[in-house]
């Protein structure tokens, strides 16, 4: 595969994050782990928004259901009575082992979006942003309110906490490298080629609803393996996988600037660090010799106006949407 | 499934105020192709304006005076500081931008005010019952459906018996022609943004009498909702995006009152199943033109 060294910057940022992971406090790491979690959201959207040029509002509802499926089969079974009092069926004593509930996370993402995605990537434009956001809608509702199928309302406890750094960096590695590998295939390039001009794409025989499934799908399954990747981190309660997420996911993308792979990991990767370092200063920090201890909210308020502000001066990303490039380095 | 007149009444009174948010999102849109998701956090500001001024002791019609002072001011800063230096830029941006905005007017309240709210009792006397032949209906739905119908006809007139109205829908239907054929590109945004404050303004008024306790969230789930709705009954139009607005009120406020407690939770499923269906059938909207493919893919 040519042009391979487009890969080198978003592995290496991730890596690079993974071991600055590594070093600090365990209760700084948690940080760090949110923040790969959050690039594996993003470089999922990546796969669907950039290639394709049309925004989705539903994404963080196949993340969702990636918690509800790796979550629901590792709990475990002596406990589920007391978490999910309402479980029907054979969820009850269904399980999965660490790896198999991530890969089973994916494929329920996966199926998910590729059946969502039949009838709604038809659409284009504003009724397909309304109408993936419907989605998010529905799943949102119906996985806080309907108890036979996992905790309602109640937080994914007691499920085995196994996304340490190495976990959480091979899962974003693993989405890096797919988001990659799709871009640079045939269907990544034809829906790239749909993306710049509809009309001139489809007089070449390019059919733009398939390659718009298709991206959706693998988005799907990669956002799928990002949330059993979360409640594998922290107990998560699903409630909380609505409209903050998507909205903070998004606009990572697009201050990273959406039409390229290092646009979503450098988005994913400056806001989750400029959000993680001032929600840690706002249980109070120590840096270079300051005491640092910040009032609540400022870390909402200062991430909403420097992403405010990076989309009034560069509203093509920070990166403007170019990939990694060895003319940087030799320039 | 029983419908009481209440309910109905309470349905239309909804669909009255969602009417006024859809109008006040499509104006904007008509002229700037803008969708501002951050509509919700400024009638979310102008309710804050109402709760503080009831709670400083003020009698009512200030508080409803600083309500407007409030929306109207943040609706030209939010075009001047965000609309003005993005209005070249691809749909997607300008959205993600209004998220933004949205984001940050949220956190500012949280900030400001406290997670939990305030409660704006000066617009209390407005939630109590009438009686109506028999039938207890509260005030404020009669109220929002006569001021809905008042704004909307008095936006109608401004529309098609004014130049500004006259230009605000050329500009809708063509920018570039349009501003070559004399219209103020300023001018016409200018005004779409003021119209779209005062509406936001009167609904502002509207749902704080329904719901008086003021959150930072205040208004968010309505506004995805009118979005939908705007979405639902075609932008292209005024009048379309109007009536998608209403239906949606009414179909949301029907359906709260008629589902059986057991099943209203699920309320979202179903309006969003229904919008999901609708757009999968008619994708420029249910009230628009046959002929008004006029977005690209």
């Amino acid at each position: 595969m040519k042009k391979l060294h487009e890969l080198i910057a978003p592995v290496a940022l991730v890596l690079g994050t993974a071991l600055l992971g590594l070093v600090v406090s365990s209760a700084l790491q948690t940080y760090f782990l949110d923040t790969l979690i959050k690039v594996a959201i993003v470089v999922a959207l990546y796969v669907f928004i950039g290639n394709s040029g049309v925004l989705s509002f539903g994404h963080i509802s196949f993340v969702a259901l990636g918690v509800w499926t790796a979550g629901v089969l590792t709990v475990p079974t002596a406990e589920r009575a007391a978490i999910m009092p309402g479980l029907a069926g054979f969820l009850r004593h269904a399980t999965a082992g660490n790896v198999p509930s991530l890969l089973l996370a994916a494929v329920a993402g996966l199926v998910f979006a590729f059946v969502a995605g039949l009838p709604l990537m038809r659409l284009s434009g504003l009724a397909a942003g309304i109408a993936t956001f419907g989605v998010l809608e529905i799943v949102n509702n119906v996985l806080r309110y309907y108890d036979k199928i996992g905790p309602g309302l109640n937080a994914f406890s007691s499920v085995p906490e196994t996304t340490g750094i190495w976990q959480a960096a091979i899962g974003a590695l693993a989405c890096v490298v797919v988001a990659f590998a799709y871009q640079r295939s045939r269907f990544g390039r034809q829906l790239r080629a749909t993306r710049e001009d509809p009309a001139a794409a489809s007089a070449a025989g390019i059919s733009i609803y398939r390659q718009r499934l298709l991206a959706f799908a693998v988005s799907g399954a990669l956002a799928g393996l990002a949330g059993g990747l979360y409640v594998h981190l922290l107990p998560v309660e699903i409630d909380s996988l609505y409209l903050d997420v998507t909205f903070i996911t998004l606009a990572m993308l697009v201050v990273g600037g959406s039409n390229s792979l290092l646009g979503a990991v450098v988005g994913a990767l400056a806001i989750g660090g400029l959000d993680s370092f001032l929600s840690a200063s706002e249980n109070g920090v120590d840096l270079l010799g300051w005491h640092l201890n910040l009032p609540t909210g400022t870390a909402e308020l200062t991430v909403g106006v420097v992403m405010a502000v990076i989309l009034i001066v560069r509203p093509s990303g920070i990166t403007g949407g170019r990939e990694f490039s060895l003319a940087w380095v030799r320039r | 499934m029983s419908v009481s007149w209440q309910t109905l009444a309470d349905a239309l009174s909804l669909g009255g105020i969602y009417a006024l948010m859809a109008v006040g999102i499509g104006l904007v849109f008509g002229v700037l192709r803008l969708v501002n998701f951050a509509y919700g956090q400024l009638i979310m500001a102008g309710a804050y304006a109402i709760a503080y001024a009831s709670v400083w002791g003020w009698p009512s019609w200030a508080g409803i005076l600083l309500c407007f002072a409030v929306v109207l001011a943040l609706s030209v800063l939010m075009d001047r500081i965000v609309f003005r230096p993005l209005r070249t830029h691809s749909p997607a941006v300008m959205l993600v931008a209004t998220f933004a905005i949205a984001f940050l007017m949220q956190s500012i309240a949280v900030l400001a005010f406290g997670q939990l709210g305030t409660v704006a009792s000066s617009m209390g006397p407005l939630n109590q019952p009438w009686d109506v032949g028999g039938v207890e209906i509260r005030k404020i739905a009669i109220v929002s459906v006569v001021v809905a119908a008042v704004c909307l006809g008095l936006l109608q007139l401004l529309l098609t018996r004014t130049s500004v109205g006259l230009h605000m829908r050329a500009a809708s239907m063509d920018f570039r022609t349009a501003r070559m054929l004399g219209v103020r590109a300023n001018r016409v945004i200018g005004g779409a943004v003021l119209i779209s404050g005062l509406l936001a303004a009167v609904s502002a008024v509207m749902l704080t009498a329904r719901n008086p306790q003021v959150t930072p969230i205040f208004a968010l789930d309505d506004t995805i909702i009118v979005l939908a709705g705007v979405v639902l009954g075609g932008l292209t139009r005024p009048i379309a995006a109007t009536l998608g607005g209403f239906t949606i009120g009414f179909a949301s406020g029907l359906l709260g009152g008629a589902l059986p407690t057991n099943q209203s939770q699920y309320l979202p499923t179903f309006l969003f199943a229904a919008v999901i269906l609708v757009l999968l059938v008619r994708p420029n909207g249910l009230f628009a033109r046959a002929s008004a493919g006029a977005e690209r893919l």
